[in-house]
């Protein structure tokens, strides 16, 4: 009975260890890296376009096709936003972070990282959908613009080809708007660990040797505070170039990588196209990835 | 073959080895019913390991542990009649007291009622009446370690084992915890075994004792044979303060060609003309320091040949002033030959 | 601790209110929603406000399509965060007692699936789907749900096995008790907490996926799915809001429930030392 069976197992620790690490590893050998392996092994097959079928042979036409202009456009497109995106961010990140990491009194610093948390503990789909009320065109920030009467700048802003569209909320430069929004925690929290490691006593140095603050900041906090930068932009460069909820939410018809990876496997039934396209992405990561470790973001982190 | 059954615990041949590195070696091991048993070393020498082999928690490399006569080896700590009373007191934060120490009748099905009134019984033996209902996180150090004792005894064991248990206390509480666990022992009646590397609580406490050093067993016996007769080197040095004379200044001293210990309490002190006993060894030389200690003096002797000893006296007729005076003249000390040890490497 | 008056630095008022209006950016679009789910306007999303009305409340009570897309959100999180406790404690307890080989390789593949980006887990999901021929169903969601839903709970209890004392098992043992009287007796009432905050966490997060979901769920409409659904093509904007509203106290109450369990269970440790 059960005293036996524990007598059992007490003397075969190895055994108990296949028993409790088996069910978990076996799960996620065979259901997620099973799956990434299907990933990598569609991007080689392709769709025969009369019969709608996917053809399981080995071939490159697939990824010759990710690079037809149309998709470059795509690749192109996405890398720019989240280019954009990470610099938006961690310019608004870096004053709260800052005024966390070195202003806050203890009190005060706990409330604030817990209010940059909340964010993240809030659903990230309401959130974005928060935004489709906000930009909307007769919305709260359009009346917010008519009072301050910049709608004929915004009208501007929106009749370029490229970022503008019919309305705020379905434009480049909506979507902008809340790809920083919604990753900001995500830069926020990676740069004020950076910056909490900075001994106050370097500050003081550098003002005793004669630097006056704003000097201070560009020659010693800025570049401590990089590697933080970094780490964070990992998130939002990555997080921006493989979302697709956004573009379809507020984007127009100009595609972005998730979007068309999204397309793709849905009606189309091209999974292999979308797989191809997918591995962009991981490819662009991984090199940012790497660079990012020289730099040094995985100390921040 | 020894006859197993009238000992608590035997080993025989036990070894443990972590990959390279042997934590016990080759122990060879008896202890009585009954007895207060100590393993004695510094750290790393192995009582640990050998205690915990004792209790189950670790199988032998190779070698038999035996319990009654019954070999043990494959035996999980929960058949086995053995309860330990761990370092950390190892007390169950989610239970209160008397929850904690009627844990090991509970998992064997004594009824309620009975376990309460077991449970009374105990907190009478170690003076906690009425600690029923507290909280581990509610006790002292002190009282943590009296109800890790009182669960582990309610289980009536034929062996007790005790980590290090007085550790964590502070001197004086230490001290009026080893006469109590003294008397509990009696009291009750059973076998302890006692893992310290204070010697000085070993000594105080033990019927017998092992002395480990880098996992074998140097020596084993009742306090008294260890402090005046050690078998080795570090025997000596470890337990109690020691002078280890060697080499020709032994030579000149004993007339042979031996290594030997003298307890410095053991040496006495006078001028340099007074007559020697034939009874005694003697050597003169130089005070060179004196350290004043209440209740006894010690003197740091530079012998003539070369090397030092330790010298301790009381203090009955003298006081601070005169045993000062006495550094830097010349003494001359002499000892009973039977209060030399000799040791053999 | 008597408090004593901050005295550190004082910061530049630029600064103060650049932080100021982050944290504002961050906050106020939320309270919008909220404030949002008043409006009797039906088809636009004017500001200010025509009016201010709870009648979308009792109308989204009423809604059959609503109820089914929650129940079926409802019921792939129970079922994800089952999967997830069990694999999860089963991980954590395998990581914590043993050494072996490969072992930070365990905890980096349980991370793995929330580390990568959402849309690489869904579209390697769906792509598996489509090789292996497998139908769309409850199971195809549940599934991917608990890939990510893993690493949650096993990060909480693996953390709660590291405070807890190691001597706890073996005196429990050394007691009487075998290994399953000493899992009962002890090991489960020290991780029970831990248990519960990994599977709130773990409930929330698949309770609010959307990414993996649309690549794994086929026609089925989870919540999340619903919502997307009229991100895309509005129908029903004043009942979305209230649904909005919903779906975000729904994951953010349990994870709040989850940090303040966490900290609890820290502090009372402090005090056994």
């Amino acid at each position: 009975m059960l005293q036996r069976i524990s007598t059992y197992l007490y003397l075969r620790p190895r055994l108990v260890l296949w028993l409790m690490l088996g069910p978990p590893l076996a799960y996620m050998f065979v259901v997620y890296l099973g799956s990434l392996a299907s990933l990598l092994i569609n991007s080689f097959f392709y769709l025969e376009e009369f019969t709608g079928l996917v053809v399981r042979e080995f071939t490159l036409r697939t990824y010759a096709l990710t690079l037809h202009p149309a998709n470059r456009e795509i690749f192109v497109r996405t890398t720019i936003m989240a280019a954009a995106v990470t610099v938006a961010d961690a310019l608004i990140a870096f004053p709260l972070a800052y005024y966390i990491a070195k202003f806050a009194s203890p009190r005060v610093k706990t409330w604030l990282i817990i209010a940059v948390t909340i964010p993240l503990w809030s659903s990230y789909l309401v959130r974005v959908y928060a935004w489709k009320l906000i930009l909307a065109k007769e919305g709260i920030l359009s009346w917010f613009i008519n009072l301050l009467h910049l709608d004929g700048v915004l009208n501007w802003l929106l009749s370029f080809e490229g970022i503008g569209g019919s309305s705020l909320a379905l434009s480049p430069i909506g979507m902008f708007i809340v790809f920083v929004y919604i990753w900001l925690p995500y830069m926020i929290i990676p740069i004020q660990t950076a910056l909490e490691r900075v001994p106050d006593s370097l500050l003081e140095a550098s003002s005793d040797l004669g630097a006056k603050p704003l000097q201070t900041f560009r020659t010693v906090i800025l570049p401590l505070a990089f590697p933080g930068v970094v780490a964070g932009s990992i998130f939002t460069f990555s997080l921006t170039l493989g979302d697709f909820i956004i573009p379809l939410s507020l984007g127009n018809s100009k595609f972005f990588i998730g979007q068309a990876v999204y397309s793709y496997q849905g009606t189309g039934g091209n999974i292999p196209l979308a797989a191809a396209m997918t591995m962009g992405p991981v490819l662009i990561m991984i090199v940012y990835l790497l660079i990012a470790k020289r730099l040094g973001a995985f100390d921040a982190l | 073959m020894n006859n197993h059954t009238t000992l608590a615990v035997q080993f025989e041949k036990v070894c443990r080895y972590f990959g390279e590195v042997k934590a016990v070696d080759q122990a060879d091991l008896e202890i009585r019913d009954g007895e207060f048993f100590s393993m004695l070393g510094p750290s790393g020498s192995g009582k640990t390991t050998c205690l915990r082999m004792i209790a189950g928690f670790d199988r032998p490399t190779s070698g038999r542990i035996f319990l009654y006569g019954q070999e043990v080896s494959n035996l999980p700590p929960y058949e086995r009649n053995v309860n330990t009373v761990f370092q950390d007191y190892a007390l169950f934060p989610h239970m209160n007291v008397a929850d904690n120490i009627a844990y090991g009748l509970m998992v064997k099905g004594v009824p309620k009622a009975e376990r309460m009134r077991r449970v009374e019984e105990m907190l009478d033996l170690v003076q906690l009446s009425g600690f029923a209902g507290r909280k581990p996180s509610q006790l002292s150090g002190g009282q943590r370690q009296r109800v890790a004792l009182a669960r582990a005894l309610i289980n009536h064991p034929k062996v007790l084992l005790l980590d290090e248990p007085l550790g964590a206390l502070d001197l004086k509480l230490r001290q009026q915890m080893q006469v109590e666990l003294k008397a509990i022992q009696k009291r009750v009646g059973i076998t302890f075994i006692f893992v310290t590397h204070d010697q000085e609580e070993a000594l105080t406490m033990s019927d017998r004792i092992a002395l480990f050093n880098q996992g074998k067993i140097e020596q084993i016996g009742s306090p008294a044979e260890i402090y005046e007769h050690p078998a080795t080197a570090f025997v000596a040095g470890f337990v109690g303060t020691s002078n280890l004379v060697s080499g020709e200044v032994a030579k000149r001293i004993t007339g042979r060609e031996i290594t030997f210990s003298i307890r410095p309490e053991k040496i006495h002190m006078s001028g340099i003309g007074e007559n020697v006993p034939s009874d005694s060894y003697s050597t003169d030389g130089v005070v060179r320091d004196v350290v004043y200690l209440g209740l006894y003096t010690r003197y740091l002797v530079e012998m003539d040949g070369g090397g030092d000893l330790v010298v301790v006296e009381q203090n009955l007729k003298t006081t601070s002033m005169d045993v000062l005076k006495i550094k830097g003249q010349r003494v001359r000390l002499h000892w009973k030959k039977e209060h030399v040890r000799e040791i053999g490497g | 601790m008597p408090s004593k008056p901050y005295s550190g630095p004082k910061a530049p008022w630029g600064l103060k209110l650049a932080a100021l209006g982050a944290l504002l950016f961050l906050h106020v679009p939320i309270w919008i929603i909220f404030l949002y789910t008043l409006t009797p306007d039906e088809t636009t999303y004017t500001f200010p406000l025509p009016g201010i009305t709870f009648k979308w409340f009792g109308i989204a009570l009423q809604r059959a399509d609503l109820w089914r897309a929650l129940t079926l959100s409802l019921q792939v999180a129970a079922v994800a965060t089952l999967i997830s406790l069990v694999l999860g404690t089963l991980a954590a307890a395998a990581v914590y007692r043993s050494n072996f080989f490969g072992k930070e390789a365990v905890s980096f593949l349980l991370v793995l699936p929330i580390a990568l980006p959402g849309i690489v887990t869904g579209i390697a999901l769906r792509s598996a789907i489509g090789t292996l021929d497998i139908p769309f169903s409850f199971w195809t969601i549940v599934i991917g749900h608990a890939t990510f839903c893993i690493v949650v709970v096993y990060n909480n209890v693996l953390a709660r096995f590291r405070r807890m004392q190691g001597s706890l098992i073996e005196a429990s043992m050394d007691l009487g008790a075998n290994s399953f009287q000493t899992f009962r007796y002890v090991v489960f009432p020290n991780i029970a907490t831990a248990l519960l905050a990994g599977g709130m966490l773990a409930f929330a997060l698949s309770f609010d996926e959307v990414i993996v979901t649309t690549f794994t769920a086929g026609q089925q409409t989870t919540l999340p799915i619903w919502i997307f659904s009229q991100l895309t093509r509005p129908r029903d904007r004043p009942v979305t809001n209230v649904v909005a509203m919903f779906v975000m106290l729904i994951t953010f109450l349990p994870i709040l429930f989850a940090q303040k369990l966490s900290a609890q269970s820290a502090g009372m440790e402090e005090e056994t030392k």
